[in-house]
């Protein structure tokens, strides 16, 4: 087996508070040192990491990858490659494929097309209810069994919280992680924007944030009533910040991310009737996304996700609100987080926290730090290295996201996963 | 917010899709150039030869009446050879997109599309993805915009009052799914009109209604005064069932327009609807046909201010002038 010397790195391991030059040497696919060369340690590859930053593989909390079901939008082995380029060595994929992940054998043949894609450590999310339909549980111990992380219920509501209720009982009682977008159905209303002056102006159906915050509240009231280990995801606005402050203070077991891209993007930015800025939850306000930014800073909100979902190009080729939802953004994760760090909202070690150790907490899991004895998961970048969003740069399948054409500061050089190099910058 | 896709580098009328992102002085073009039009209504032979060889398709993928015969109507005058579909009943039932209906069109050689759907952004749309050569006229998208209507609308109000900057205008009705409404909203303000109010309840306004520059009432009695201009919205049927209001005889009650009420604007006002009227529901017939009524006024003005329109979206390519 290889064994792997990083040289010279800025190494950042939150979870290890290391933050300084160091080498980091890798043998049968763990981390043996980040001191001291070992003894007996021969190096098969070298890596030069100079000017360059080492710091945890990062670990997406909500990805998909289309298979089964969608394979005309991407494919296990086209994103990947995005993946490993994207310096994301974990990824957890969203129920909402076709079949949906409710059996055993759905999971199963997601762990079989991992293998297959050369990129093991992708984890499926359970449905917490069966075909997403909010009507009955999943299995959720056999698909717990069958190697599902958590169990969430995608974009789909749960519009009746009795089932809520017993789903989270269910979930809690088998140690199980629930992974909720908050979304009420009825005031959502089909909406494909925020409601305010952008969709007032352009006749757009529309959500209001209290569909998020509403469906929030609820659900932190189950949480208190059944005691279930509780995730949220992709929130969107000011009010849920403070909810969840609220929550963490009161003594509620739970945490919560935000999609990289609502860090950055507005309702203002959005072009008129330009599907790549179609996303669910939508692009809210200038004042949401200060929120969500100082809701990340001071760790209210402890992750960061992609939130990846790609798309062919016939799904986003219509009127706005007849196109489909999400922005392909694994490949802008990194850039977008480093531009954060440069406008100052967050320090480089919480932007790799929210992307690493954080998440790992979340699924306890034993990753996400560059731990002495843990798969070496380890992603090297070149901060200062700028790129294009471009067709020669790009790997993903979908090549929907807003920010196509636009130049960034940050590249991934080198991606290792379970001690073996995935992604190389050539 | 981005670059204007309605007009060429010369800034001359490419497609016609909002008022918005228009200025004034072209507002005010395609008012005077309708107004040298007018004149033909009269005339034995109703036609000019400004678009002899061009080919337009009205590409209806809405039911439409009104609008679809006036557009062709103005079509036929400038002597374009056109060609009206209903597609609510044809091909994208079968399953075809709306990019493959265009293309499919656009390979028999036409010069104009004029479009209306029911998704606000069709329009825009279309406009992004035929080719540089054909022009795209909304007919109306969704709830965003219905410009021509909004157009017509003001060439029927300066005929009979010329000065804008002393209008007070109330729009009275479901603004919230109303694309006449916002049209109508940008082509005031854009030309200065004192004020625009609107006048409806709660639940039939879009969320941010103040982002648009209006000052907003509840209360027709109250909110009429002073008013010059009053344009009634039709009420569709649907809005009962989704909740948004109790009954018809209770919204008419309201925010129906009686003789009493009318009589609290100002006594010269001018009453407008851009049909089809829902008589009773939201506009007692005595003032729909009394003498303040110009709302038959305002289908003849279609004519003309769609062949304007039309016009100067073909300029661009030497077809006119």
């Amino acid at each position: 087996m290889s064994q792997i010397h990083i040289k010279q790195g800025h190494l950042i391991d939150p979870a290890n508070h290391i933050n300084r030059i160091a080498d980091v040497y890798i043998a049968g696919g763990k981390v043996v040192s980040v001191t001291h060369e070992p003894a007996g340690f021969k190096a098969t590859t070298v890596i030069d990491a100079t000017h360059k930053v080492i710091c945890p593989g990062f670990i997406d909390l909500s990805t998909r990858l289309r298979e089964p079901g969608q394979s005309r939008k991407a494919t296990f082995k086209s994103e990947a490659i995005a993946a490993a380029s994207a310096g994301v060595t974990t990824m957890c994929l969203q129920p909402d494929t076709n079949p949906v992940i409710d059996t055993p054998a759905v999971a199963e043949l997601i762990k079989e097309l991992a293998e297959k894609a050369h990129y093991p450590q992708i984890y499926p999310i359970a449905a917490l209810t069966r075909k997403l339909e909010g009507t009955e549980l999943s299995s959720m111990l056999s698909l717990k069994q069958a190697g599902c992380i958590a169990v969430s219920n995608a974009q789909q509501a749960v519009k009746n919280l009795l089932i809520l209720r017993r789903a989270m009982e269910y979930a809690a009682s088998h140690d199980l992680l629930v992974m909720f977008r908050p979304n009420d159905y009825w005031l959502g209303n089909n909406g494909c924007a925020h409601e305010g002056a952008v969709a007032t102006r352009y006749g757009l159906p529309s959500i209001p944030e209290e569909a998020e915050t509403i469906a929030l509240a609820q659900c932190l009231e189950l949480v208190e009533l059944t005691g279930c280990r509780m995730h949220f995801g992709q929130l969107s606005c000011k009010r849920s910040v403070i909810k969840i402050y609220q929550a963490k203070k009161y003594g509620l077991n739970i945490s919560a991310d935000v999609a990289i891209h609502q860090l950055h993007l507005t309702e203002n930015d959005m072009i008129p009737f330009d599907s790549s800025y179609h996303v669910l939850p939508p692009f809210r306000t200038e004042e949401d996304r200060e929120y969500l930014r100082q809701g990340l800073a001071t760790g209210t909100l402890n992750s960061i996700c992609s939130d990846h979902q790609p798309h062919d190009i016939d799904a986003k080729l219509g009127a706005f609100p007849e196109t489909e939802p999400g922005v392909s953004s694994l490949e802008t994760l990194l850039p977008l987080m480093l531009k954060l760090v440069e406008q100052g909202e967050i320090s480089l070690q919480q932007g790799i926290a929210a992307l690493s150790e954080n998440p790992a907490r979340v699924l306890h899991l034993n990753s996400g730090a560059l731990t002495v004895g843990y798969a070496a998961d380890v992603c090297v970048f070149d901060p200062e290295l700028t790129w294009q969003v471009n067709a020669e740069n790009w790997k993903s399948q979908g090549i929907n996201t807003p920010f196509w054409g636009q130049q960034f500061k940050g590249r991934v050089t080198h991606t290792i996963q379970a001690g073996k190099i995935i992604y190389s910058l050539e | 917010m981005t670059e204007n896709i309605q007009l060429n580098s010369e800034g001359k009328l490419k497609h016609f899709l909002s008022i918005e992102g228009l200025n004034k002085t072209l507002l005010t073009e395609i008012l005077d150039i309708a107004d040298s039009f007018i004149g033909m209504n009269d005339q034995q032979i109703k036609k000019v030869p400004l678009l002899r060889g061009k080919t337009i398709v009205n590409l209806f993928f809405e039911n439409s009446t009104r609008t679809r015969t006036t557009f062709e109507l103005a079509a036929k005058r400038l002597s374009a050879d056109v060609l009206s579909m209903s597609i609510a009943t044809s091909s994208t039932s079968k399953g075809e997109s709306l990019l493959d209906t265009i293309r499919n069109l656009e390979a028999m050689f036409v010069d104009m599309f004029v479009v209306r759907h029911a998704i606000s952004g069709a329009a825009h749309f279309i406009a992004q993805h035929t080719s540089p050569h054909i022009s795209v006229i909304n007919a109306g998208d969704g709830q965003h915009a219905h410009p021509t209507q909004a157009m017509l609308d003001m060439f029927t109000i300066r005929q009979v009052k010329p000065d804008f900057s002393n209008l007070r205008v109330a729009i009275i009705g479901d603004i919230l799914h109303s694309r006449v409404a916002r049209s109508q909203i940008q082509a005031l303000n854009i030309l200065g009109a004192a004020e625009v109010r609107v006048i409806a309840p709660k639940t039939l306004l879009p969320s941010h209604v103040e982002s648009l520059e209006v000052n907003v009432s509840h209360d027709l009695t109250s909110g009429l005064k002073d008013i010059d201009v009053i344009i009634m919205l039709r009420l569709q049927k649907e809005r009962m069932t989704s909740a948004l209001l109790p009954s018809e005889s209770e919204y008419f009650k309201c925010f129906g327009l009686t003789e009493a009420k009318l009589k609290i604007a100002k006594p010269d006002a001018i009453v407008m609807h851009p049909g089809p009227i829902n008589r009773g529901v939201e506009i007692d017939s005595k003032v729909a046909d009394g003498p303040q009524s110009v709302i038959l006024k305002q289908v003849s003005n279609g004519i003309a201010i769609r062949m304007a329109i039309m016009a100067m979206a073909m300029q661009k390519q030497g077809a006119v002038g």
